[in-house]
């Protein structure tokens, strides 16, 4: 029997399910290998279903999510979170520090009609997660390189060493040596393939903090290089501003607000 | 022509070299300036090297400038020269497929040897390629793919003229003069370069260009600028084995201070030209039929480099840091016969921190 595989989405830009959808024929081939029950972007719709392997796109921000995920993880046998939604809070995440009825009401012309929770986190803070993929968005070569994994039964090993790394083996050049360029490579986790440095940018640390990273240095580089205290906690807070090293990055630097972070 | 003649090779006939090469049936691969720093990459045309270009290098910075000059040579390095080419970056190793009755079968992938003549290495690339042919081909078990690379190999070394900020192959003994592993070594001087053959091959090429001998005062221009570029190193390394003074030092305070600077981005050790580290991963089909086992650079300021099972030996920045400067001036010396450092200076340029062996060394050692 094929493996049941369900596809959820939280709070999200739905970039993370596109990993899927941009697979083109290779999705024909995945769908030989296991058997989608809930992909509402794609077709089907069952999220009740029990599955194999949940993927989670999103974050958790609403009272409805804070109950969907439990649900969610009783009727899943592998929990694993895709993108940085859903593994740091994403983007989202950085209203966390701010006031949630000044922002409605500033935003939306009938506030009475959000229900929103005070903070957005990553789905690891309400239930086991048994896999993180992060990045903003994914890859298809993540997602596929875990599906492969899964399926021969071996627990995935998500990169996680610093863009650096890739970038070098690459032969790019380095944006913060040649340019000064605050670039977040040395504490960013690889998997993007070092994309934005072989444009001639620097990395923003969209695929959050690598496993080992040294935040604070990097921030000392950066102020050598002539950034604001607030400029510097901006380059931390951006996709993953809840990712734990990050925050605290940000909240050394100074210059900026006392962001919440999940617990 | 006796290997020790020397000739001169006026500027505008420097086309005339890589044509002979390329004849010759080589791939030109030699300096480049691109995205603000030197590369190696093919050329075919003279006028594609860094005329005109100086390298200011100090520690976590490198720009490149336009000097003035029609000097090709005028810079120190860029990131990387040979080792990209022996020890390539990723490297498919072999494939296995699933065959019948629950069988594998294993197809090793070797690579077909290319003739590549490099332009205008320096002495520290070679010494560092001594280095690496040591790791890869003086073992039980020499590296096929390695091997074949390097047996193609035609080197035009330079002088280095112009050391950066950032060299000590003075102090190292591997530089600034090539003085070994070349074909044909050049000393540039404003209106051409002098030529000297290390081999018969090289000798040939020489021969082949019909070149006028040089002069006495070409001759001396040479001496002049290579004692120059020694004097102009302004960073230097103890030269004597350090390993003792390093390992009796294990537990030095300065360990603690750099561990606060280091990003343990891996960026010094993808850049050094000695630095040979590596893990293997597999690519899988989807269908889970076939597989191609590769191999990658690695770094012992990764996380997954000193994890065994259930075990990281090296958790922090500190030992992590620690390792690779005991290993690359220490026990190197046991392993290799010689120190891992060959003074290109790459270390302190690329570092994102700025982080400088030398000063490093210094500290922890008292010298």
């Amino acid at each position: 029997m094929k493996p049941v595989v369900a596809i959820h989405k939280f709070t999200s830009c739905d970039g993370c399910q596109l990993a899927f959808l941009n697979l083109g024929e290779t999705l024909l081939e995945l769908s030989e290998l296991i058997d989608i029950v809930h992909f509402a972007e794609a077709g089907p719709v069952d999220p009740t279903a029990h599955a194999d392997i949940a993927f989670i796109e999103g974050s958790v921000s609403t009272p409805d999510e804070l109950a969907r995920i439990q649900q969610i993880r009783a009727q899943t046998r592998f929990l694993v979170s895709v993108g940085a939604c859903a593994t740091s809070g994403g983007l989202q995440a950085l209203r966390n520090g701010a006031n949630m009825e000044e922002w409605i009401g500033a935003v939306y012309a009938s506030p009475h009609y959000i229900e929103t929770l005070d903070i957005a986190t990553p789905i690891a803070e309400h239930v086991k997660v048994d896999l993180e993929l992060w990045g903003c968005p994914v890859t298809s070569r993540q997602i596929l390189a875990a599906v492969r994994d899964l399926l021969f039964g071996v627990t995935p090993a998500p990169a996680q060493d610093g863009v650096c790394m890739e970038c070098k083996r690459q032969g790019q050049i380095c944006v913060l040596v040649t340019k000064g360029a605050p670039c977040m490579g040395p504490v960013t986790r690889t998997g993007c393939g070092a994309l934005c440095p072989s444009f001639g940018r620097d990395c923003y640390a969209c695929f959050g903090p690598a496993q080992t990273t040294n935040c604070a240095a990097l921030a000392r580089r950066f102020e050598g290089l002539g950034l604001m205290p607030e400029a510097i906690a901006r380059r931390f807070l951006f996709i993953n501003s809840a990712a734990p090293a990050f925050a605290e990055a940000a909240q050394a630097a100074g210059g900026l607000t006392k962001a919440r972070t999940p617990k | 022509m006796a290997l020790a003649d020397t000739r001169f090779l006026p500027r505008e006939r420097f086309q005339t070299l890589l044509d002979a090469l390329i004849e010759r049936g080589f791939r030109c691969v030699g300096p480049q300036v691109r995205d603000g720093a030197v590369v190696y990459d093919t050329v075919t045309r003279s006028s594609e090297l860094p005329v005109g270009k100086h390298d200011m290098q100090g520690p976590g910075t490198y720009r490149l400038e336009d000097a003035g000059h029609e000097r090709m040579f005028a810079w120190a390095n860029g990131a990387q020269a040979i080792k990209p080419h022996l020890f390539p970056a990723r490297e498919p190793l072999w494939s296995a497929e699933r065959g019948g009755a629950g069988s594998i079968e294993f197809t090793p992938h070797s690579a077909a040897p290319e003739a590549v003549a490099f332009i205008g290495v320096r002495a520290c690339d070679l010494a560092a390629m001594q280095i690496q042919d040591h790791v890869f081909l003086h073992g039980p078990y020499p590296d096929p793919g390695y091997a074949a690379r390097s047996e193609a190999l035609f080197f035009v070394a330079v002088n280095c003229s112009h050391p950066a900020a950032t060299c000590f192959c003075a102090a190292t003994g591997d530089g600034p003069a090539a003085t070994h592993g070349y074909d044909l070594v050049l000393s540039e001087l404003d209106n051409g370069f002098v030529l000297s053959a290390g081999t018969e091959a090289g000798n040939a090429v020489m021969a082949q260009l019909e070149l006028d001998a040089t002069t006495p005062a070409q001759t001396q221009a040479v001496v002049a600028q290579g004692e120059a570029s020694i004097s102009a190193q302004t960073r230097s390394l103890p030269s004597r084995d350090l390993r003792d003074a390093l390992f009796n030092n294990l537990e030095h305070p300065r360990w603690d201070a750099v561990a606060e600077r280091c990003l343990a981005c891996g960026n010094c050790t993808m850049v050094c030209p000695t630095c040979f580290c590596h893990a293997e991963t597999e690519e899988p089909t989807l269908d889970g039929h076939a597989t191609t086992h590769l191999r990658e650079w690695d770094s012992c300021f990764t996380t997954g480099h000193s994890y065994i099972h259930g075990l990281q030996v090296r958790a922090d920045i500190r030992t992590r840091y620690r390792q690779w400067l005991t290993h690359k001036l220490g026990s190197w010396h046991d392993q290799f016969g010689r120190s891992g450092c060959v003074g290109c200076g790459r270390c302190i340029s690329w570092c994102p921190v700025g982080i400088d062996i030398t000063e490093e060394v210094a500290a922890i050692t008292g010298d």
